[in-house]
């Protein structure tokens, strides 16, 4: 990667033949295969890692393409900002909300698939009549470098895009504030409503914390009431509670060994700890 | 490597997410779809780019991710509407202008 970008800095298509084939069918298999895990994978979060994964790959070959600026605009455009942004949104509109496996046209899918080939078809016959030649040795725009070469034609040619650039930017901006405002329809409620509405709820201190135990402190360990059940209220809802008397391992309050006969046997307990860890990992998977 | 490999790949990264905005229910999946088929059209842009051993391309490319960046910010925001008003983030249940 570093050889590219050095090769790429100085302004030349730059690596040699072998490397640049190398990466690029490397990077095109990648790219590839993580564009068809995107539209096939049910969760928006990993579609969107998969995204990170062709976004990446692109930026690769730009660098071998001797666009080295660019290369660095999608990592930090694409990936830093879209991606953030995309997750972001992902966050806060339900991360539990997975498509439905259900057509709701009737052989859509199908219809999807002949469209997609039919693309493929005449996309493909349009570039195989093109005359694409090879590239040439070195790019000669990029005599004065890449970064350079790209600002005097931003600043000279294409000043008038970049202006309206600016101002779709504004405007984008304007408008994402406007849409995601949202007008107040009740008065914000007050210390003293709050207050009020807790004394009414009959709940007055706050929800128990999750369990700390010698052994486990996850937050989906419930916290054990003095009666040794488990509390529903110390476990937050969108985390399934695993139930500690599932685990063999686990130390019950009652038959909780006291310190000193502890410390007889520390062999015992040296041997019973990665087993009850590959339990609590195999437990997870499984949830 | 010619060109032609890269331009090849750009087209099958197209049908790829084309593919996705037409199959896939989720609107933020599909808006995903979309950016993988502008990121398509920049490997396209650069790779011409080097072919005619100019830079015009590649400040295309750059405009390309300009508006892109744009397009999800406004997106994204819509989608957000969206979803406060009808509680749900698949595209087939936002259908009040239907019929």
């Amino acid at each position: 990667m570093s050889h590219i970008l050095a090769a790429a800095g100085h302004g030349g298509t730059n690596t040699d033949f072998i490397a640049e084939e190398t990466i690029y069918w490397i990077l095109a298999v990648a790219s590839v295969g993580a564009a068809l895990a995107m539209i096939l994978v049910r969760r928006a979060v990993h579609c969107a890692l998969m995204l990170a994964v062709v976004m990446l790959s692109l930026a690769t070959m730009y660098a071998m393409q001797g666009a080295p600026f660019l290369a660095f605009v999608q990592i930090i455009v694409y990936t830093g900002a879209v991606l953030m942004l995309f997750l972001f949104v992902l966050m806060l509109i339900g991360i539990s909300s997975s498509d439905s496996i259900v057509e709701t046209i009737k052989g859509q899918r199908m219809a999807a698939g002949l469209a997609a080939i039919g693309l493929l078809v005449i996309l493909f016959l349009g570039i195989g009549h093109a005359a694409i030649g090879g590239a040439p040795a070195s790019t000669a725009a990029n005599g004065t470098g890449n970064l350079s070469g790209l600002a005097t034609l931003i600043f000279t040619t294409y000043v008038f895009p970049f202006e309206v650039t600016g101002a779709l930017l504004i405007t984008a901006a304007l408008g994402a504030m406007v849409l995601a405002h949202r007008e107040r329809t009740s008065p914000k409620p007050t210390q003293r409503d709050l207050a009020a509405r807790r004394l009414a709820s009959g709940h007055l201190a706050p929800d128990p914390s999750p369990g700390v135990y010698a052994l486990h402190d996850a937050a989906d360990r419930p916290a054990l009431l003095p009666d040794g059940s488990t509390s529903a209220l110390s476990v937050s809802p969108t985390l399934s509670p695993r139930d500690p008397s599932e685990e063999p391992s686990f130390v019950r309050p009652e038959d909780a060994v006291p310190v000193t006969a502890a410390s007889d046997e520390p062999s015992d307990e040296l041997s019973d700890e990665p087993t009850d860890e590959r339990q609590a990992i195999s437990g997870r998977a499984d949830s | 490597m010619s060109p032609i490999h890269y331009v090849a790949l750009s087209v099958i990264l197209f049908v790829i997410g084309g593919v996705g905005v037409l199959v896939r229910r989720n609107a933020i999946v599909v808006f995903m779809c979309i950016e993988l088929m502008l990121n398509a059209c920049n490997l396209a842009f650069v790779a011409f780019a080097r072919m005619h051993n100019n830079l015009d391309g590649q400040v295309i490319a750059f405009f390309v991710m300009v508006v892109a960046a744009a397009e999800v910010v406004v997106g994204l925001a819509i989608l957000m509407a969206i979803f406060r008003a009808r509680r749900s983030a698949s595209v087939d249940d936002a259908n009040l202008l239907k019929y």
